[in-house]
This record gives structure tokens, C-alpha cells and sequence, in this order.
């Protein structure tokens, strides 16, 4: 009977250990941070050249030159460093690819043409070694996308941070991913396989015209489900229809709340996309846009922003100009288009900000290239009232650099996501320590 | 086709005529701030050029040219030497002879396209020579070449007189993956392990031994005054008899930490040393030992997980490596990333905190070393080719970008050229094909991309992910 007392002392010692690593975790969600002594450069507003932020409850609860520090508040002293809103990039595969080469590591691509159900926030590996990696940079959010097929799913607004997907979600539902059909093989309107055959040829000129009559009819039978749906709903007396979780997912996109994001990059596909978007009165943003250029003034007339494709890029043709993809977003920027910076991947999402970076030294002003990878991609996805620029109410997503945070030298010294103070440290950072002193 | 080869020939004009513009017998690059990579940075410098060497670098009051010196004034301006690509497969006609695993006789030499668009790209960016790389499906595969890309001239106007001769070794996935066939239709080549593809080399190693005593003895008889037959020429073991002569330096292709040490050891073992490891991801897991073999390490700087055998991959490597002691440089292996190489070189001061020259070097004087042109080129010295890059401001800043870049004195790329030539370019192009769609009888010319010419080693592009698109 003795050991009964050093095992009930076990137990209990387990219980307290519990209770104190779920106190530690709650107190840390609710901790209340100061940043002072900082430059604050909100983005939104005017950048504050010395001045404190103020964080609660995961959210920024103050922000200014003036601003009285709680006493129970953890004091990061951020003299000679600047604060910045966290990076958003606006296209990526983060958490539902692990490494390229590998098919298993990959669900980005599930079967058929039309799944607009697929949801890429139920994919995404909350502990994924890229997350981490991702930040290294200052990127603390990401637009993540199922590929594939003409409707591919629907991408998820994500911190960079979480247990769970859930927890990582800024909007599960920020985009429904849409490939417009395009001409011949690929996404470049022919390509190699248009010399094959001898240019484009009428084979696949009808099924081009057969890929777009099917996702006309796919919206149509999305509108008429809703009908349907929406007049089952005021009279009880008419039959119910059967569920079709496929056109179920496409009500919020038929109603205008969630948008298209449609890859497109010839100027004819991304004309034609927008056109779509008005005839079914859809919300719509253009993916990749690699000709945007050409149609500025419908997509500024319709409002239509841009997901730009790396700036990092080759030209697109053997006499397009050398520096064709650094210059683009300047030249979107004098036609009044909005547009937003991606990686376009997931190995390179912590180079995102010099992608922004080298679109300035090629004729972009500088605070536009900031926004284009904070605010904008914040309005393009519904999410400006929660992330995108150091505001009171907002989301606690920001970095405390040394620099600029577009400047390739620039560190980043601390970071927070949902106001957490997230861990810097990454399976990179991890080998660098274990290897560089070695034997 | 025709189309688009005759709008570069137009540019290939403009460029000519542009570079006949430049040409002077001095040149003064006055008041710049010159990044040496050799002896620190001169604030209000210039440098003076004569027949396409450096003649003179230092405190702009210090540099006297001649009367008729073509004087460039680049105040607020830096200067670097023009950038090296250790591991480039640019303006190659085709970059992989996989049928066998052992194919040490061709040569890259003769795939040199001297029209390739990509050439006027890099140099746009402030590349000016570029070791151009047999591809890695196959354990050895060709022998490499050197050019400098004088955009508009001749091939054999490109090619570096007397430049040593280098040999494409691959270890890991990229070779065995034809030993692992993923269609039906396909056979398998040997070997499809690690363990197959050493011992490939080490038979390759041991054919090329037995060919050098063949020749031996062979000379020794001839000599004695015997009637003896030659042996039989193969042109592939000759190859392999000067890499064991170590008349033709190693560059292999690695990833893991367990094949790097292999392949030093298996040299050893044949009294030979690998020159310098390509890729090489994981060389921090055993930069001891590639310092104690004497290899040097060309790298991607910070490119992972794009295969499993990159999973491992750290921006570390460059800074380890280096205080390791060993000769580190930062290659492309990428007709896009080598259009940059100032903000790869500028990132690893960021990781890894290395200082402003050493960055530098990483993609000047330490590529030049480890292709053994550092006598010739790699940094702004007295007497050496005058291969530079002109910047409207720090290169390491994001905001900052190449204005021009020359070779050897000879302006290659100007920014503001190129600007106006664009015009004209877009004019040319309209009016061909109006005239064209004129022509009688004729059917309307499309203008389709030219076919992508696989770049990266074999598959390796596709496997990168980095340029797929959704």
C-alpha cells in the first residue's frame, strides 16, 4: 500500500505541470505587449517616427506617439528598430506542399475539372517546416491555393502561425481558384505545342470553347441552385433538392461575398475572364496577369485587382524587354490598376518582399511596393479590416526590423501573429546551430 | 521562327553599333564608388581602362587619363567587377548526353549558341562570364566550357583563350533517376543507387588508368625501337586519363553530406581531388572534411525542398563553408536567378553576417578562383580584364540596379541604349508583320514562343516548382 502516496504525489504533480503549461498558453494569447521607442510605419496612416503599439488580447489595442503603457504590459524596447504591419503574399501552395518532388507531400490537386469544395485550409499541415521558413522575411499571412482543373477550390487567407488550421485562419473562404481555359497546352496561349502543330489550330480553339461553355454552365446551375434553394426556403410546400455540396460551395461566390480569383495571363484569357465575372456578376481577381497591362483600363474601369506573378521572372518572350516582370507593377501603378505581390510557390515565400523591392528599383514608388504586400492584398481579399497596416482593432500581425523590411539585408527581430510573439527560429536557423561549430 | 531570329539580329546590330560607339583605346570611369572585391571599397574613385585591362584604380584625384580618354562620369554611382557564373547551362543548344552513364567525350563547346536572348538578359544584370555546364542525368557527363558574353560577337570571339578544362561529375537522385524509369516504356539505365553510382565513377576511374599504362607502355616500346601497334583511340577515355592526369578539373553536382564525402574519398583513392563541388547543399554538414580534401564549393544560395535530397538545404551554407576556410561561390544554375546575382550576393549578409566583400566575392573574385581566372578577372585590380558593372546605387540595396555592364572595356549593355532601342524594336516588329500579312497567297504568320530549351539539369526544373504556375 505504500506507494500509493508517491504515485498520488505523481499525479498530481502531472495535473499542476498541466495546468501551468495551459495557463502559461492562455496567459500568452492574452499577454499585453508595449513596443516602444519604435519607428512605426502603419502603412495606412502616417508613419510615426518614435512611438509605442500597444498589444491585447491578440489584437493591436493602441498606436501613437503618445500612448500610455499598461502596467502589466511586456516592454520590448524597440529603440533604433521599426515596426511594420506583417507581409501578406497573395499566392502560395504554404502547408499543402512539403517537398516538391515527393507527390505524397502534396495535396494541392485533387481530381476533375470542377471542384469548387476542395477546400485548401483542410490540407494545410499546421506544422509544416516551410511555415516557419516563410517567415523568416516578415511574412506573416499567405494566401493559400488549391491548383488544378478550371475550378480548383477555394483558397484560405492564413497567419503563419497555429495548432491548427483553424487557428491559423484570417479567412478560411478569402478566393474560389479559377483557371480560365486557355488555348492549347499550358498557360501561355499555345506555347511550344502551338509550334508543333503549326499554330493554334481548331482542335483546340473548340476545346477552349467547350472548357468555357462548361464553366458557364457550371455558374448557371449554381445560380439556379440558389434559386431553387432560396425559394424552398420562403415556401415549405415545394419539394425539397437534393444536396450538391459542389454548387453549395459556389452560393457565396454566386452571391458576390467570396471572389473568383481567375489565373489568366494572356490578354485575351484576362479580358474574357473579367468579362465572365460581369455577365454573372461575380467578384473578380486576376491571377498571374502577366499581359495586365494591355487590358489596364477594363480591369481600372471594372476594378478588377491583380495577383501579379513573381517579379522574379524571365521575360515572357524572346524581344519582350529584359526587365518585362520588374517593370509590370510600375506600369499597372500609372495605369491605376491595384495589384498585389506572390511568390507564386513555396520555397521562395520569404523573398516575397524582394519581389516588391525590385519592382521599385524598376519604377515603382516605394510605399506602393510596401502596400502591394500588406494593405492591398488585405482589401483584394475582403481581410483590410483585420490585417494589413498597424491599426487599432486590427489583428496583432507585425515585425520589428532593423531596416526596411523590402531591403535584402534587413533582419527581422522580432515578430507577432494574433498578437503571439512568434518564434523566429526554423528548421534552417536549427541546422546553422547544430552544424556550424561542429568537430 | 523567322520572325523573332531576325528581331535579334536587329538588337544584335544595335548592340554592335552601340559597342563600336564605346570603343576607344582608354576609357575613365571618374568619381564612382568602387567595390574591388579584392582590396575594400574606394570612395570617389575612378578607374582608367586601356585596350581592355585596368590600368589604374583608385582616389579619383589620383587616376590621370589622357586627353583623348573617353570619360564616364559616374558620381553617385558603384562599380563592381562583372559578375561569374560558376555553374550556368545559358546558351546551350542541348546540355544532357544521358543515353550512358559515363559520357566524359562530349563536349559543351560545341553546343554554344551565341544568339541565345538570355546572354543580352544576363548581362543586364551584370554577368560577364559564365561556365557553362554539362547537365547531371549521367554519373560523368561532358566536358564544360568558358565563355564571356560578348553579346553580338562570334563563338570563338566568346571563348577565353587558354581557360582550363573542367568535367561534369553528378552524384545523388539526378543520375540514378534513369536506373529508376517511372513510365513502363522506359529501360532502366545502370546504376539507380548511390551505391551504383560510385562505383560507375570508380570504373570509369579504373578503364582510364588501364588507357594512360596502355599509352605508357605503348611509348616506352616505341621507344626501345619495338615494331608495336598503337592502342586503340577512345576519345572518352582520354578524357578520363587528363581527369586523372588532373589536366581536367572536377566539378561534380552533389546534394547529401554521405556523397560528398564519397566522392572525395573515391579521388583520393585514385591520388586525384575533386576541384570544386557544385550545388553542394549540404556542404556544411562536412565542411571540415571538404576543407581537408581541398575542394572548393560553388552553391545555390538559398534554394530547398524542391526535391528530397534538398530537404536539408540551409541560406547558411555560403557563411559556414567560408569560415570553414573554403573557397565559396554562389552559382544560378538558372537563366533567372543569374540576371540578380547582386541581391544573391547581397542576402548573405543577412544570413550567415558575412561582411560587405565577403558577399561580393562570392560571385566575383571566389567564382574566378575556382574556374583559375582569378589572375585574369574577379576584381577590380591593375592589370586585369576589364569586365565591369556600373550600379545607380549600392548593389546590395533592393532599389538599386545595373546601368551598365562591360567586358573588357567594351560596353555590352546601357540601360538607357537599351530603352531607346525598345522603340525601335516595337516598330521593326509591327511593320514586319504588316508586311507579312500584305505578302499574296500567303498564310498569316503566327508568332509563337520559341520552344523553352531545358535550362536546369534535366527534370530539375520542373522539380523546383519554382516557376509553376496554377
Amino acid at each position: 500500500m505504500k506507494p500509493k502516496i508517491p504515485n498520488l504525489l505523481l499525479i498530481l504533480a502531472v495535473i499542476a505541470t498541466f495546468a501551468a503549461s495551459l495557463l502559461a498558453q492562455s496567459k500568452d494569447m492574452t499577454a499585453v505587449y508595449a513596443i516602444r521607442n519604435a519607428k512605426i510605419v502603419t502603412v495606412t496612416g502616417a508613419t510615426i517616427e518614435k512611438g509605442t503599439v500597444i498589444i491585447r488580447d491578440g489584437k493591436i489595442a493602441d498606436v501613437g506617439a503618445n500612448v500610455s503603457v499598461p502596467s502589466n504590459a511586456k516592454v520590448i524596447d524597440a529603440t533604433g528598430l521599426s515596426v511594420y504591419p506583417g507581409l501578406i503574399d497573395s499566392n502560395t501552395v504554404l502547408g499543402l506542399n512539403e517537398v516538391a518532388s515527393v507527390d505524397m507531400t502534396i495535396d494541392t490537386t485533387e481530381l476533375g475539372d470542377f471542384k469548387p469544395n476542395m477546400k485548401a485550409l483542410t490540407a494545410v499541415n499546421p506544422h509544416s517546416e516551410h511555415i516557419p521558413v516563410a517567415r523568416m522575411n516578415g511574412v506573416t499571412t499567405v494566401l493559400t491555393c488549391p491548383q488544378g482543373g478550371i475550378i480548383s477550390g477555394q483558397c484560405a487567407l492564413i497567419n503563419a502561425d497555429g495548432w491548427t488550421p483553424q487557428q491559423m485562419a484570417v479567412k478560411g473562404s478569402a478566393a474560389m481558384a479559377l483557371n480560365y481555359p486557355v488555348l492549347g497546352f499550358g498557360g501561355r496561349g499555345g506555347g511550344f505545342f502551338a509550334i508543333q502543330a503549326g499554330g493554334v489550330n481548331d482542335a483546340q480553339r473548340q476545346q477552349r470553347d467547350r472548357q468555357v461553355e462548361a464553366l458557364k454552365k457550371k455558374i448557371e446551375d449554381a445560380q439556379a441552385y440558389l434559386k431553387a434553394k432560396e425559394a424552398v426556403a420562403a415556401d415549405k410546400s415545394l419539394p425539397a433538392r437534393p444536396v450538391d455540396l459542389g454548387l453549395e460551395a459556389m452560393i457565396p461566390v454566386i452571391k458576390g461575398e467570396v471572389p473568383i480569383r481567375v489565373s489568366a495571363n494572356k490578354a485575351n484569357d484576362i479580358k474574357a475572364a473579367v468579362e465572365l465575372a460581369s455577365q454573372y456578376k461575380l467578384k473578380i481577381v486576376i491571377n498571374g496577369g502577366e499581359d495586365a497591362i494591355k487590358v489596364a483600363a477594363l480591369l481600372k474601369e471594372k476594378n478588377v485587382p491583380v495577383i501579379l506573378s513573381a517579379v522574379l521572372e524571365l521575360p515572357d518572350s524572346e524581344d519582350a524587354p529584359y526587365d518585362q516582370a520588374y517593370s509590370r507593377a510600375a506600369e499597372l501603378h500609372k495605369a491605376g490598376v491595384k495589384f498585389a505581390f506572390s511568390s507564386q510557390g513555396i520555397q521562395f515565400i520569404r523573398t516575397l518582399p524582394y519581389n516588391a523591392g525590385t519592382a521599385a528599383a524598376f519604377g515603382l514608388p516605394k510605399e506602393e511596393a510596401l502596400k502591394a504586400v500588406t494593405i492591398y492584398p488585405a482589401q483584394i481579399f475582403g481581410a483590410d479590416k483585420l490585417v494589413g497596416s498597424i491599426e487599432a482593432g486590427k489583428i496583432a500581425n507585425l515585425i520589428i526590423t532593423d531596416g526596411d523590411p523590402l531591403e535584402l539585408r534587413t533582419k527581422v527581430k522580432h515578430m507577432f501573429i494574433n498578437g503571439k510573439q512568434t518564434d523566429l527560429t526554423n528548421k534552417h536557423s536549427r541546422l546553422n546551430d547544430k552544424f556550424k561549430d561542429r568537430p | 521562327m523567322k520572325t523573332y531570329r531576325f528581331i535579334s539580329l536587329a538588337v544584335l546590330l544595335c548592340t554592335l553599333s552601340l559597342v563600336a560607339l564605346a570603343q576607344s583605346n582608354e576609357t575613365l570611369i571618374r568619381n564612382a564608388t568602387i567595390m574591388t572585391a579584392s582590396h575594400g571599397t574606394i570612395t570617389n574613385g575612378s578607374i582608367l581602362i586601356r585596350d581592355g585591362k585596368i590600368v589604374a584604380v583608385d582616389k579619383a584625384d589620383k587616376v590621370k587619363a589622357s586627353s583623348n580618354a573617353k570619360v564616364m562620369d559616374a558620381t553617385g554611382m558603384y562599380v563592381t567587377p562583372g559578375f561569374i557564373d560558376s555553374h550556368s547551362h545559358t546558351a546551350l543548344d542541348s546540355i544532357n548526353e544521358g543515353s550512358l552513364s559515363v559520357t566524359a567525350m562530349v563536349r559543351m563547346r560545341d553546343m554554344v549558341d551565341n544568339t541565345n536572348i538570355n546572354i543580352y538578359r544576363q548581362l543586364a544584370g551584370g554577368m560577364t562570364l559564365i561556365h557553362q555546364l554539362h547537365g547531371s542525368a549521367n554519373a560523368i557527363g561532358g566536358q564544360n566550357n568558358l565563355i564571356k558574353l560578348k553579346w553580338g560577337k562570334s563563338v570563338e570571339e566568346m571563348l577565353i583563350a587558354d581557360a582550363p578544362r573542367t568535367i561534369k561529375f553528378a552524384l545523388g537522385e539526378n543520375p540514378k533517376r534513369r536506373g529508376n524509369p517511372t513510365l513502363p516504356s522506359q529501360s532502366a539505365r545502370f546504376p539507380a543507387t548511390r551505391m551504383g553510382v560510385e562505383e560507375t565513377i570508380r570504373e570509369a576511374f579504373t578503364q582510364g588508368r588501364e588507357y594512360i599504362k596502355q599509352w605508357d607502355d605503348y611509348e616506352a616500346a616505341k621507344k626501345r625501337g619495338e615494331d608495336v601497334l598503337p592502342p586503340r583511340k577512345d576519345l572518352k577515355l582520354e578524357a578520363m586519363a587528363d581527369v586523372l592526369r588532373g589536366k581536367i578539373d572536377i566539378h561534380s553536382h552533389c546534394y547529401r553530406a554521405d556523397e560528398i564525402v564519397m566522392l572525395a574519398r573515391l579521388c583520393e583513392e585514385f591520388g586525384i581531388k575533386v576541384h570544386t563541388f557544385q550545388h553542394v547543399l549540404e556542404g556544411y554538414k562536412v565542411a571540415p572534411e571538404i576543407k581537408a580534401h581541398g575542394a572548393n564549393a560553388s552553391i545555390l544560395p538559398d534554394w530547398w525542398a524542391y526535391k528530397m535530397e534538398a530537404y536539408d538545404a540551409i541560406p547558411f551554407n555560403a557563411a559556414i563553408m567560408h569560415r570553414r576556410g573554403i573557397v565559396v561561390s554562389i552559382h544560378s544554375d538558372d537563366n533567372e536567378a543569374a540576371r540578380r546575382f547582386y541581391q544573391e550576393a547581397g542576402k548573405m549578409m543577412k544570413y550567415g553576417d558575412l561582411s560587405e566583400e565577403e558577399a561580393l566575392r562570392l560571385v566575383t573574385l571566389n567564382p574566378a578562383i575556382q574556374l583559375r581566372l582569378d589572375k585574369r578577372v574577379g576584381s577590380i585590380d591593375v592589370g586585369k580584364d576589364a569586365d565591369l558593372v556600373i550600379f545607380n546605387g549600392h548593389p546590395f540595396s533592393v532599389y538599386s540596379r545595373p546601368e551598365t555592364t562591360m567586358i573588357e572595356g567594351e560596353i555590352y549593355f546601357d540601360r538607357k541604349q537599351d530603352l531607346e532601342m525598345r522603340e525601335k524594336i516595337a516598330k521593326e516588329k509591327k511593320d514586319l508583320i504588316e508586311r507579312e500579312k500584305r505578302m499574296p497567297g500567303q498564310v498569316q504568320p503566327t508568332l509563337p514562343q520559341p520552344p523553352t530549351i531545358p535550362t536546369e539539369d534535366d527534370l530539375d526544373t520542373h522539380l523546383h516548382g519554382k516557376r509553376n504556375r496554377n
